[in-house]
Parts: C-alpha cells; structure tokens; sequence
C-alpha cells in the first residue's frame, strides 16, 4: 500500500482538514490519492522494440453539490497543490450548497491480492518468453511474416479520503500479454491477434507454457483470413460464438444502461425501465465480483464496494449502473460501478464484467436453425451511439452459414444493429457460457478503463452485416 | 502560469547529466508542463468545472545500441534519480537493435521562427460561463432539441526537449476548444449530433451562437431517419468524415507500417494509389495551424512534404527508428503527420451533390472498421440519401464497404478545402461502394 503522506510537506492531518473543509457544505466528493507503477515490453519484427518503465502519482480532488461537479487534479501533492485545489473547488460552487452524504457501504470481501505484477518476474524472463514466441511462431509456418508480442503489467494504489477523515484504500494489480502474428501467402496478408490477462501474476496466466496457446490461437485466426471470401451485405441471422462476442452485449446494450445518460434522458433506455427490452430467457448482470478477472474491483473509485448488478431479468429491464452523484440525483443508491482511468479524470458510471448468462439450447442447434446467415466466433472493438441506440462491432472471425452448415470464412465486416430491439431479435441462448481471456478496454468520454465480457452462444434473428458482396 | 523555459531546461539538463554519469552512451528527454481548465454546462446551467495540472518527463537512455525508456509525472529530484537508475538497469539488459540511435545530427532543427502557435491570453471561467450561456440558448431555441450539453476548454503547454547530441529546444503553445452536443427527438426517434471549434488563439474561435445554431441543425435534420436497402451506390463524404480517411493513409504511410510491412500501400512509393487529380500535402509550418510544429518529437527538422503528387505515392512519413530500418532518411515526421490536407478539388460542392441523380451523403460513421493490412473498410453509417443534389431523408443503420485501394483511386474532391483542424479535407465523393441495409 502507497503511503501518499511521506512524500512532501503535506501530512495526513492536514489533508483531512483541508479535505472536511472544503466538502462539509456540498453534497458529496472526495479526496482521491493515486499512485501506479506500470510497464510495457515489447517485440516486434524480430526484436525488442521497446521497455518502458513508468510511475506516476497525483491526486483529484471532486466536490459536487446538486448537479454541478467541481474537479481539480495535480501531479504534484504538497500542501500549496492541495489548497490550490480547494479554492478551484470552492470558487465553481460557491452559490451552491449542499448537505454531505456521509454514508458508503462497507465491505471486507477482496477479489484480487495486493501483488505487483512487475517486480515478480523479472525483465529477463519476460525477455525470454517473447523470444520463445518470435521463434515459435516464425518456425511454425513459412507464411509467419510478422510477430508481435508484449506484456503489459500495472499495480494501482488508491486512497480515497472522505468529508470527516474516513479513508478507503484498494491496491489493484493488472497483466496482459498479447500476441499478434501476420501472414502472407499468395500475395494475401492477413493478421491474426490474441491475448489474455487479468489480476494476477503473469505466471499465474503463463505457466504449463501456456503462451503456446496463445501463439497457436493468434496463428489459427490469421489463417482462417488467409481463405476468407468478401462478406455478403444485408439484413440476415447471426449465431455468436461464446465469450468475447460479448462484447456486442457491451455496446449494444451496456452503455445504454449506464446511469449518468439516463439521467440526462439520451439514452435510447431511459424511459424503459421496468420493460420488456430483451427476449424471455435473456439475463445479464454487470459484476464487479468475479475473482482475478480484468473487469473486477474490490471498491470502486469513489470507495463503493462492487457487487453483482441484475440489468435484464428474462427480458424485463430491471438497473442502471450508478456511481454515487447519478444515483443521488435519481433517488437510487449506487451499484459500485463509479469508475476513472487515473486521478486525472472525474468519474462516470462505467462497466465492469458484463455477461449474459446461459440458456439451455447448443450452438448446433442455433447453426442447423439458419438457412442463410453468418456465424461469428470473433471480434475487434464496437462502438454505439447512445442516443438513437445504433451500434456496430467488427468480425475478426466470421464464417458463412448456408442450409444450417458452417461455411467458408468471410473477410472482417462491421455488424450493425439497433440496441434497444437487438435483444428482442436474440431467439436462442446457448449452455455453453464463457468469459473472455481478460483483454477488454472500454472507451467513454476520453477514458479507457479495464473490463470484461461474457456470454453463451446466441442467435439472432436479424441484424444487419456490412461486407461487400450483395 | 504555466512553467517557463528554464524551469524546463533545467529538470532536463538535470536528467541528462544523471543518466551520462551512470554511464549511458546517449540520452533524450522530453519534459512537459500543461495547464488545461474546462467549464461544462448541459440545458443551460453549469455542470462541472474541472481543472488539470500536469508535469511529465520521459527519458531514453541507451547503451550502445542498447535502448529503454521510462517516464513520470513525479518531477521530484529523488524520484527522478530511482528511475534513471532503474532505467539504465534495463537498458543494460535489452538486447541490442542495430537501428536504435539519436537523429542524425545535420537533420536536427537549427532555428525556430514564430508559427504563432501561444496566445497567453487567459479566458477566465467567467468568461467561458457566459460564452457557454449563449451557446447553449441558440442550441436549444428549437423545441425539438432537448437536451444541450457543451465545453470550453482552454490549456497552455510548454516543453523542452533535449538530448546528448545538445540539442535543447521547446516552445509553447495553447489551444482553446469550444464544443456542443445536442440531442433533439420527434414521435419517431431521439437523435444526437455536434459541432466543434478547437483554434490556437482565442479570437479565432467560433461565435458562441453560430456553433449552438450549426449543432442545432446538423441534430434536428436527423430526426425520422429510414433504413435503406443493400446496394452499390456512390457515397459523399462530409468533410468531418473525409478528414478521417486522409487519417487512415497517413497511418498506412508511417514508416513503422511500412518497416513491419503491415500496411496496404509498402512498396507503393512512385505508383498510383490516388486518382491522378489527387495531391496530398503535409505542412508543419501554417501560421497558427493546430498541427504545426517546429521540429517532430525527436528534433528533426520538419519541411512540406508532397505526399501524393497527381495521384502517385511521393514520400512516407518518416521517423529516426524506421528510416535506418528503412534506408531511409527522417523527414521530421516522428509524431506523425503535422497539417494534412488534399488540395482542393475542382468542383463545387452543389455540382458534387448533383453528380448523380441518387447518391448517399455520410455525416458519421461508427466502428474501427479500417483495416490498415489489406486495406479493407466496413463502417457503420449515419446520412442522408440525396436525389438530385437534394438532401431527401435521413438514413440510419446501415453499414458501407470497400477497400481503400479502390475507394483512393475514385476519390472525387470538391473545391470547398478549409483550413480547420490538423487534418483538412474538402467533401468528397467515391463511387461504386457497398451500402448494407435491409
């Protein structure tokens, strides 16, 4: 745990006075403290391209009254820094008063260990497995033309100190290591990328050689590309594979539900709480709660615990996902999902697992249903505009389907659907729920911020696929 | 204030003499300081302020041809020394890159003249209050918007970059960005648009009112949008589109693409990739231009470089690294491209639109459809369809397709090029893309 009190002139009394000060007449806000320690190696094209190293430490000082939200964040923390911030603070809000909201849920679950990551595998064995996979990968296959790989390893200390002294620490570790592999063949150049990692140790995600794996499924998507045919074009059925095809269920869905554009009345949900949004049979929660995943966290960054939030219950809309200042505003509690990327950011309700749970039908069974339509077992990113609930994501491994028999494989298209009906297209939910390998960033007002995704194979009726063949 | 020169001259020269006398071969250091304040309001009222402070340095030590970097925002001295140690450390241990090494000397900036590109004068929060009010009026004086939310945003940076070869330069410059999202509904549909200015000097920026209006506008036109069908048709793309796709080629352009052989246009140099009434320009040095710089993030020396010269590939966008890798020489491009624009086309943009008796003009597009290897783009799309060089109906939920190979050869350029932001394109048109819809 970061001590952020030894550092400079500024002690932690004074901190809790300044902090008491300055938030006694307002609604809510915090003193949020940030340290992080953070490395990034990579190889690319036969070498060690880069090793970086990097710290960083500062704090965001928030206080909010009624709906207007005062932020103020420094890299430097000392005594002038912090009084600079409250009088920033006071200034924004000072024809507005509020009344402190002293209560925060308290739990003593953890859902992760208080590792650093970097310092327990040292640079030369990290050196060494990217060295394996350059050589591994080159060997494999005379297509292999470029191998990339890199760990990416993070330890994040937050303190958060509140209106009356109270304080809520969390130490949060996080690893990913990546693969990305290019082949050529016959003049076609096709890439193929995988990756995993959590909040662990990197050995805890490598051992038994398990970059091999890595590697080889990185290897198996290339190639599937290599052979892949334009996609059609047009509305048609859609079966997604399980896990990371999830992430349809993130954009489409998921950033709809977040409290803050719901509050605001742009989200295309708003008014559709207590509905039916989705077919019977179509559960997902958001949960914070899993252990080691890249989504979870112990507290949330406003010192909330996480826990498991019902968004849809066979169908019927059931929550928002809230951070503390949305939740007050619209006369819930929050559900721990208050979110920043660093001190350098307020914070917004974001997501942090977002699975669908499973159904009892078979990814067979979805396939033999379609007579013409595409199947899709991989992903890049999504996006989604919250407000008329448009959203697309883009195949990195899709095949065709034809008279309910796997085809071949179609080059990358971008699927568009409607968030709020897509749901009510899904026909089948499959038994064979998975989570993704740890890898998701998501992106919302200029930050990013690690989470998860799972779900079981799907079939949609109707969406709408973007290739080039009509 | 934002911190002065010698503030940052010396924390770098500090850096520099540590890491030479722990025995690094060479050094570079970039330390910056950034000052930004940003006032929201959403439906006419304030909603936040927030106010950002920020050091950073980074450094690169090599050993040989030994090279690692790190960096931090914590510029305390003793801080600074823990991590030029741990640094060197790793530096010993990296393996050796044959192409690892500072810019050649003779390629670093001598002088820098003004480009304007710092105006000090402070917009206070007041200020950005009252220009947020007006805005947001003229945004929501129509009953179908309902929902208006808006930024200001003012920020002043500094920074020196130096390095063991002696070069030691930096300069300051600022940016003030005015923003507005607006959300307007109708029985069939809520909708979302927007409309930004980002200008170096204040007075550059554009009238609170006519950004409300223009936002207004853009988001009321998209209301009752229709789904089309599947088909092959010519697409017009909005400047704020287009702008994109100069984007996505100056990424297949940058000679780390091309070094990895990861880009759909290596090998392309002094062939046709562009319709041969095509040229794109890379300018570093437009008076108050949002991509101007004296010199790239490695001190090299930055001149216009011709891109494309009536359609034919001319030059990739060229760094220290991957021209060694690439026999090739810097042309100051390390960063990226600067100011990228086309050269203005020929034709008005009222004769675009009538080209063809049907066509579908896009505003927006959603997704990370651009696949910078093969080339192929699949986006999703918001627009309109345009019969007779006449917006007819906004459409919604469809999808356009195409490889870029194709789409660059049958580029049509309007004559309406502005100089906005970093990246500038006039409207365009490209024929015979893929629409997926119904």
């Amino acid at each position: 745990m970061s001590n952020f009190f030894n550092k400079s002139d500024l002690t932690r009394q004074d901190a809790d006075k300044l902090v008491s000060e300055t938030l006694n007449s307002c609604d809510d806000g915090e003193l949020y403290l940030e340290e992080s320690k953070s490395e990034s190696i990579l190889l690319d094209d036969n070498k060690i391209k880069s090793s970086n190293y990097s710290s960083d430490l500062g704090f965001g000082f928030r206080a909010i009254s009624n709906e207007v939200v005062a932020y103020s964040y420094s890299n430097e923390i000392s005594k002038d820094s912090l009084k600079n911030s409250s009088e920033n603070l006071k200034s924004t809000l000072k024809s507005i008063k509020g009344t402190y909201n002293h209560e925060i849920p308290k739990s003593n679950k953890k859902f992760y260990k208080d590792i650093n990551p970097i310092e327990q595998k040292t640079l030369d064995s990290k050196l060494e497995v990217l060295n394996k996979v350059n050589e591994f990968l080159r060997k494999k296959d005379g297509s292999v033309k470029q191998v990339t790989a890199s760990f990416a390893g993070e330890q994040k200390s937050i303190e958060i100190i509140r209106s009356g002294g109270e304080s809520l620490t969390d130490v949060r570790p996080l690893i990913r290591f990546n693969v990305s592999v290019m082949l050529e063949k016959n003049g076609r150049k096709e890439t193929g990328v995988y990756g995993i990692g959590g909040r662990q140790s990197y050995d805890d995600y490598l051992k038994n050689d398990n970059w091999k794996n890595v590697c080889e499924e990185a290897f198996r998507i290339a190639s599937v590309n290599l052979e892949s045919k334009p996609a059609p074009a047009g509305e048609m059925k859609v079966v997604l594979g399980p896990g990371w095809p999830a992430i349809l269920i993130h954009e489409a869905i998921g950033h709809g539900l977040e409290g803050d554009f719901n509050r605001k009345k742009t989200s295309a949900f708003h008014n559709l709480m207590g509905e039916k949004v989705a077919s019977d049979g179509v559960t997902i929660v958001d949960d914070g709660t899993i252990d080691n995943r890249r989504g979870s966290l112990t507290i949330d960054d406003e010192g909330t615990p996480t826990e498991r939030t019902v968004l849809i219950e066979n169908g019927i809309l059931k929550n928002f996902m809230q951070d503390r200042h949305n939740a007050r505003l619209m006369n819930t509690r929050s559900t721990g999902s208050g979110r920043r990327e660093n001190y350098r950011h307020i914070v917004l309700p974001r997501m942090r697992n977002t699975m669908m749970l499973s159904g009892n039908q078979t990814q067979d069974e979805m396939i033999k249903s379609v007579d013409k339509g595409i199947f899709a077992v991989s992903f890049g990113g999504g996006q989604v505009d919250i407000t008329s609930g448009k959203f697309v994501f883009n195949c990195t491994e899709a095949y065709e389907i034809n008279n309910g028999k796997i085809g071949s494989p179609i080059k990358g298209a971008t699927l568009i659907g409607d968030g709020p009906s897509i749901l009510k297209e899904v026909s089948m939910v499959g038994n064979d729920m998975m989570l993704d390998p740890g890898i998701g960033t998501c992106g919302k007002a200029g930050q990013g911020v690690p989470v998860g995704v799972a779900q079981p194979s799907i079939l949609i009726d109707k969406m709408t696929v973007g290739g080039t063949k009509l | 204030m934002v911190k002065d020169q010698e503030f940052l001259k010396s924390k770098a020269s500090y850096c520099l003499d540590l890491a030479k006398k722990m025995g690094a071969t060479d050094a570079s250091v970039t330390v910056g300081h950034s000052i930004s304040e940003t006032v929201n309001f959403r439906n006419k009222s304030i909603e936040a302020s927030d106010r950002s402070d920020g050091l950073g340095l980074s450094i690169e030590t090599y050993l040989g041809k030994k090279r690692s970097s790190i960096s931090s925002s914590n510029l305390l001295d003793e801080n600074i020394k823990t991590l030029i140690e741990k640094c060197f450390e790793t530096t010993k241990i990296t393996p050796e890159d044959e192409f690892n090494s500072l810019p050649d000397k003779n390629l670093l900036a001598k002088q820098i003249t003004s480009l304007n590109l710092y105006d000090e004068t402070r917009f206070e929060n007041d200020k950005k209050i009252k220009y947020l009010k007006d805005l947001e009026e003229s945004a929501s004086s129509d009953n179908q918007i309902i929902n208006t939310e808006s930024s200001f945003t003012e920020n002043k940076s500094n920074f020196i970059l130096a390095n063991s070869d002696g070069f030691c330069d930096g300069y300051k410059t600022s940016s003030f960005t005015a923003s507005c999202v607006t959300v307007a509904k109708d029985e069939n549909s809520m909708e979302r648009d927007y409309e930004y200015s980002s200008k170096r000097h204040l007075s550059d920026i554009k009238q609170a009112t006519d950004l409300g209006n223009k936002a207004a506008k853009q988001t009321i036109r998209k209301l009752s949008p229709k789904k089309i069908g599947s088909e092959k048709t010519s697409i017009i793309f909005d400047k704020r589109i287009s702008k994109g796709m100069l984007s996505a080629f100056a990424s297949a352009i940058s000679a780390s693409a091309i070094a990895r052989g990861t880009s759909f246009l290596k090998d392309k140099i002094d062939q046709q990739v562009f319709a041969n009434s095509i040229n794109v320009i890379d300018k570093p040095d437009i008076n108050k231009g949002m991509g101007s710089q004296h010199f790239d993030s490695e001190g090299v020396n930055s001149n216009t470089l011709q891109l494309i010269e009536n359609g034919i590939l001319k030059n990739y966008l060229v760094d220290t690294y991957n021209g060694k890798k690439l026999n090739l020489e810097s042309n100051g491009r390390s960063g990226g491209s600067t100011n990228l624009y086309f050269e203005k086309g020929n034709i008005s943009f009222e004769d675009l639109m009538k080209k063809n008796s049907r066509s579908l003009y896009i505003t927006e597009t959603i997704g990370h459809g651009s696949n910078l290897v093969t080339g192929d783009y699949s986006v999703g799309a918001t627009g309109f369809l345009v019969e007779d060089g006449e917006f007819k109906y906004p459409v919604n939920e469809i999808t356009i397709a195409g490889n870029f190979k194709d789409m660059f050869k049958n580029i049509i350029l309007a004559n309406d090029l502005e100089f906005e932001y970093s990246v500038n394109s006039p409207t365009i048109m490209i024929e015979g893309m893929t629409v997926a819809g119904k």
